[in-house]
């Protein structure tokens, strides 16, 4: 596309043309004490060498993921992405993750979003999955509204160990529909009596596996007591990798299934962009949000892949569609496939294996530590640990020793005295023997 | 029992206290290949001209407007697993939902066959 910068005339003419005589005259409805009248305090004009000098300086101040033993997580985790992943992705088939609307000309990126949708429907235990959402928590709000068209009810119950942030997410895209939430009280725990809340204005109930504290669960008897009240059961899953080891949400009887895809070929990425995913049951296709590419034949009876159902959709129907959620994370689709298909299912269930096994070695060896607690009865690769003090000041202390301590909690809840002295603690394959010794050895230090 | 049209393109056919509603065949020819029909609810109520069902097609989705003020008492299950019904028979077996007329006065307005058949041609 050319850039063609408008001419005075070009823009005399379109003055002309709606009846204005000066542009000043398109702010006329911004009170005056608004408008700025002088011009905006910059600094002047710096060279390319210096301004390049000046940033350089700025990121050294920064104690980077990949530069230190790292055991943050809550909801993004740090894992390794195979150099296989960034040579494929960047290859110029797939440069583009525009929705391939054009199936003749996109059968290469219809086709991997196909597998990545099976991969998706396969390690969540369901029988569909979109391509895709935007991240984690907008594929949580989404699956919220989803379960108000389906059952026709508003009401909404969300798990207090569900991650605060999705909570927010949550809250705000409902803020704008006829969704009620109701919130319950931080469960640390991951205990909390959700079949007691559900009644017959309860559209879903939303609950996370591991949840934001670390613990696992199974929602069996949960989706029993949602079922028979006729309303659905949303899990959410922050962690991927942890598939690859624990029951799936379909196996225990979820309706709906969304996640946070990072974990898988996306890499940490300063926070984004992430790749949501969202699978239901069959049933319930149609009201799914999102694009959903099939397979089918053409018309010489040979295998091709297009977008299906998407008279459902905004490009068809606007203001009728099940979601204007409108783009998609095709990108980092591709990256989470083409991990996923790198680790194959044994490679995947290895991958959760040396997790578990090394959070478990962390989390026992933390445990030993004079007045340090480990709060979790169950987990996968993160916990919470209950510190002598504050989380906070312990986190910063760690990273003057070099060391990514982990999440304090205080982080995310920043108004609970109750919660100011934990700290979320994760473990990945990327964390070395080493890493876990000079954790171990600099929160003692720290501690004393 | 009378049928009455809606310039919307839906049928009643009225017996009694009860309509049959539809789409027509005009509509059906016009949507192309039916691949769903989204049923109100059994017990629902809606007003004249609320949204009551919703017909997707391989072409596009298309709103079905009730024809009159009731209470749906069956919906045609049959379309469930068989939409295409509404292509082979848009105005007999392909019926969408039946409903209890609570105001006769709003078929007043709809057109008969006749009156329907010169407006579809009047389209062409």
């Amino acid at each position: 596309m050319r850039y063609l910068p408008l001419t005075p005339e070009d823009r005399a003419q379109m003055l002309a043309k709606i009846g204005v005589s000066h542009i000043d005259e398109l702010f006329r409805d911004v009170p005056k004490e608004a408008l700025l009248d002088k011009p905006v305090n910059l600094p002047p004009h710096a060279t390319e060498m210096q301004v390049e000098a000046d940033f350089r300086a700025f990121a050294a101040r920064n104690l980077a993921a990949g530069d230190a033993p790292f055991f943050i997580g809550g909801g993004a985790y740090r894992h390794h992405v195979p150099a296989t992943v960034d040579y494929m992705i960047q290859r110029g088939e797939f440069l583009t993750a525009y929705t391939p609307y054009q199936p003749e000309i996109s059968q290469g990126t219809l086709q991997a979003l196909f597998e990545f949708q099976t991969q998706v429907a396969q390690i969540f235990g369901m029988d569909v999955a979109n391509a895709s959402m935007y991240d984690g928590s907008t594929a949580a709000a989404e699956a919220v509204l989803m379960a108000r068209r389906i059952t026709r009810r508003k009401k909404a119950i969300i798990s207090g160990s569900l991650h605060p942030q999705y909570i927010d997410v949550i809250n705000c895209t409902t803020a704008f529909t006829e969704d009620v939430t109701v919130i319950n009280p931080v469960a640390v725990d991951g205990v909390e009596d959700l079949i007691g809340q559900i009644d017959d204005e309860t559209s879903c109930v939303v609950v996370q596996n591991p949840d934001f504290f670390g613990n696992l669960q199974d929602f069996s008897q949960l989706a029993e007591a949602v079922h028979e009240k006729k309303a659905l059961l949303i899990v959410v899953v922050t962690e991927v990798v942890s598939l690859g080891a624990i029951k799936s949400p379909g196996e225990m009887g979820a309706d709906i299934v969304v996640g946070e895809g990072q974990s898988l070929g996306v890499g940490l990425n300063f926070g984004g962009p992430y790749v949501g995913l969202f699978a239901t049951k069959q049933q319930y296709v149609r009201q799914m949000p999102g694009r959903l590419c099939g397979v089918t034949k053409d018309a010489d009876g040979k295998r091709g892949f297009v977008l299906t159902l998407s008279t459902r959709e905004q490009h068809i129907r606007r203001e009728k569609a099940t979601s204007n959620i409108c783009t998609n994370a095709g990108l980092c689709t591709l990256a989470f496939s083409i991990h996923m298909t790198l680790l194959g299912e044994a490679g995947f269930r290895k991958l959760a294996k040396i997790n578990h096994a090394k959070a478990a070695i962390l989390a026992n060896r933390l445990a030993a530590l004079d007045g340090v607690e480990v709060l979790n009865k169950t987990f996968f690769n993160e916990f919470t640990v209950k510190l002598p003090r504050q989380a906070a000041p312990v986190v910063e202390e760690l990273v003057e020793r070099g060391v990514l301590g982990g999440l304090p909690v205080s982080r995310l809840y920043p108004d609970d005295k109750a919660l100011e002295n934990l700290l979320l603690v994760a473990v990945t394959e990327t964390c070395s023997d080493e890493d876990l010794d000079t954790l171990v050895h600099e929160l003692k230090e720290v501690l004393k | 029992m009378t049928t009455y049209y809606t310039d919307e393109h839906e049928w009643i056919r009225v017996d009694g206290e009860i309509g049959t509603v539809g789409i027509t065949d005009y509509a059906q020819e016009a949507l192309g290949d039916i691949v769903f029909v989204e049923l109100p609810e059994v017990g629902a109520t809606h007003k004249k001209g609320d949204e009551a069902a919703v017909v997707e097609s391989v072409k596009a989705a298309s709103e079905i407007y009730a024809p009159v003020d009731g209470e749906v008492t069956e919906v045609n299950d049959a379309l469930e697993g068989e939409p295409a019904l509404v292509n082979s028979s848009a105005e007999a077996d392909g019926w969408f939902y039946k409903v209890k007329i609570t105001n006769t006065a709003d078929l007043e307005g709809l057109m008969d066959a006749d009156a329907y058949k010169k407006f579809v041609e009047g389209l062409n």
